[in-house]
């Protein structure tokens, strides 16, 4: 095997020159264009004023930004709870449970990740929006209003966010069995009880994983909120759709250090992602 | 570093389906009165949220029959962007399966200062709201740019865009598999006097051309249908700079619902396509393996 090691570590002229073009690939694609989003969060407000964080706070103060950042927050909050229930339910019926259709609704509940967004916004204008949706008319009669709401919003980030959790969960359901359970059961325990002490604690992880990524996509979920969301300033207007808005409207510096503020969140995530993985393995 | 905000290759991972791992025990009960209502209520939610919308557009794709549905897509102006977008993304996905074996093969067989950092900047461009991703590139190429290169409403930023957003697909697939490949076949191949060329073109490449095929097919599936990031980018320019996402933006603003859900049908059938292809994939990957 020493052999091999040296075989693989011998480094020639196409190894030198495959790193640097790695190297100035990234660099030129991603590094430095964040790099200058950075420069142009905290650069100075006007010529002679102070740059640094009061730039970048100062920027963020108009209240149609807090605005955008608490309906994000809001949004993001109901879809991750909403998917978590759903996603540890149907998680548990797909992999524990024998019924007709199981597999087909395996697949289709990966779907959502692999439509375009703009289509998932479209889809949920052509079902549920008053005049031109299927039940438009119908909801309109009982007074609920989905596009152009919140609850609307809500559903459009869930939508796309839909299989995060699931995906992380059925592969660790699957492997630790139903040994534990069974036992548990016959041992007297209640379904309730045997779920919160026995299945729980050890999909535990793959759950916070699925939060996690299900967060950092609903934060930054921009297509299918574009379509359902009426998008005007303090009317529907996300944090996303609020820097479109901006960036449209030559405000780019408010744009970038609300991009600024998502990049973090993803940034963030993309840690807290490493970090669970780390915990899981350990 | 293997943790990634990118989704494994192929769909869900082994679903119901046999894996080579020795399960515990596999038992499936019978639905119980409690895990029916569960089951129930998970269907109304699922259908309610993602069936009865998918529905609503075929339903408006179809509602003018095949020859209205025929007409929308072939109109030139319409047929220009989707050929547009393909070509785009054929383009993108080209590149990336060069590019992103290059990165991965790097990324695993090289040592040098910085690598862990470029590995987390791999998954940058996947962490990231689209619509920032868009911005992100016009700070360093757009109307302000430092380079002095504009790429606002060109096809080269359309081409740039897309490049940034499909970064970590085939790079992702491809690295486990460098990572796990056997060392005893390259062992030999060298010493039975293969150059390290021909050990790569003979030897390696052919055990990675699964993954960079997952990852090829991945990465287009989401250049096709990407929104986000061209938003900014593409100038929106009828015959030029329009992609097939945007096309369905302007018409659902021109209160053309049939129009805009004849393309969107069509971006439909090339992800359940993709979805069946990655199936087809690892399938035929866990069979050989």
């Amino acid at each position: 095997m020493a052999d091999t090691r040296e075989i693989r570590a011998r480094k020639g002229p196409v190894t030198y020159l495959l790193r640097i073009f790695v190297i100035t690939y990234l660099a030129v694609l991603v590094i430095w264009p964040l790099y200058e989003v950075g420069k142009q969060t905290f650069a100075p407000t006007k010529e002679g004023a102070e740059g640094g964080i009061s730039a970048f706070l100062e920027r963020l103060s108009d209240p149609s930004v807090s605005y955008a950042f608490n309906l994000t927050g809001t949004v993001a909050f109901w879809a991750v709870l909403i998917n978590t229930l759903f996603g540890v339910g149907i998680s548990l019926l797909i992999v524990r449970y024998q019924f007709p259709g199981r597999r087909i609704l395996s697949v289709l509940v990966d779907l959502p990740m692999s439509v375009s967004p703009v289509v998932v916004g479209l889809a949920l204008v052509l079902a549920y929006s008053t005049g031109k949706g299927w039940f438009g008319e119908a909801l309109e009669g009982v007074g609920i209003f989905i596009i152009g709401t919140t609850p609307g919003l809500i559903m459009a980030t869930a939508f796309v966010s839909l299989p995060l959790v699931i995906r992380e969960i059925v592969p660790v359901l699957e492997e630790i069995g139903t040994d534990a359970e069974m036992a548990a059961s016959s041992l007297g325990a209640s379904g309730w009880q045997t779920f919160r002490r026995i299945t729980l604690p050890s999909i535990k992880w793959a759950v916070i994983y699925g939060v996690v990524l299900s967060m950092a996509r609903s934060l930054g979920e921009f297509g299918a909120v574009k379509i359902v969301s009426p998008g005007a300033e303090l009317r529907g207007e996300t944090a996303t759709l609020l820097i479109q808005n901006r960036y449209t409207n030559y405000e780019e510096p408010t744009a970038y250090a609300a991009a600024f503020v998502l990049v973090l969140a993803s940034v963030l995530a993309l840690v807290v992602v490493s970090l669970i993985r780390k915990e899981d393995h350990s | 570093m293997t943790d990634t905000l990118v989704p494994p290759a192929g769909p869900a991972p082994s679903r119901g389906r046999p894996s080579g791992r020795v399960k515990a025990s596999s038992g499936r009960f019978p639905l119980t009165a409690s895990s029916g209502i569960g089951l129930g209520v998970a269907l109304v939610w699922f259908s309610v949220l993602v069936l009865i919308p998918l529905a609503a557009v075929i339903g408006a794709a179809a509602a003018g029959g095949w020859g209205a549905f025929w007409d929308t897509l072939t109109d030139a102006q319409t047929f220009a962007a989707l050929r547009l977008t393909v070509v785009e993304a054929l383009l993108v996905t080209l590149a990336n399966a060069v590019i992103g074996t290059i990165v991965a093969w790097v990324l695993v067989r090289d040592q040098f200062f910085g690598k862990r950092l470029l590995d987390v900047v791999i998954d940058i461009p996947f962490a990231l709201p689209t619509i920032v991703a868009g911005l992100i590139l016009l700070s360093l190429w757009g109307p302000d740019s430092p380079v002095g290169v504009n790429i606002v409403n060109t096809r080269q930023g359309i081409f740039l865009a897309l490049l940034f957003v499909t970064l970590p697909f085939v790079v992702r697939t491809v690295q486990p598999v460098l990572i796990e490949l056997d060392a005893d076949v390259e062992e030999a191949a060298a010493s039975l006097g293969a150059s390290r060329f021909t050990t790569f073109r003979r030897i390696i490449l052919p055990s990675l051309v699964p993954a960079i095929a997952a990852g090829s097919s991945l990465g287009f599936a989401r250049a096709i249908s990407e929104f986000g990031s061209l938003v900014l980018i593409s100038g929106n320019t009828p015959y030029e700079t329009e992609v097939a996402s945007l096309k369905i933006l302007k018409f659902l603003e021109g209160d053309n619902q049939d129009g805009a859900a004849a393309v969107a049908v069509l971006l439909l059938i090339v992800a359940v396509l993709t979805i069946v292809a990655l199936d087809v994939i690892s399938r035929r990957v866990a069979r050989r393996g």
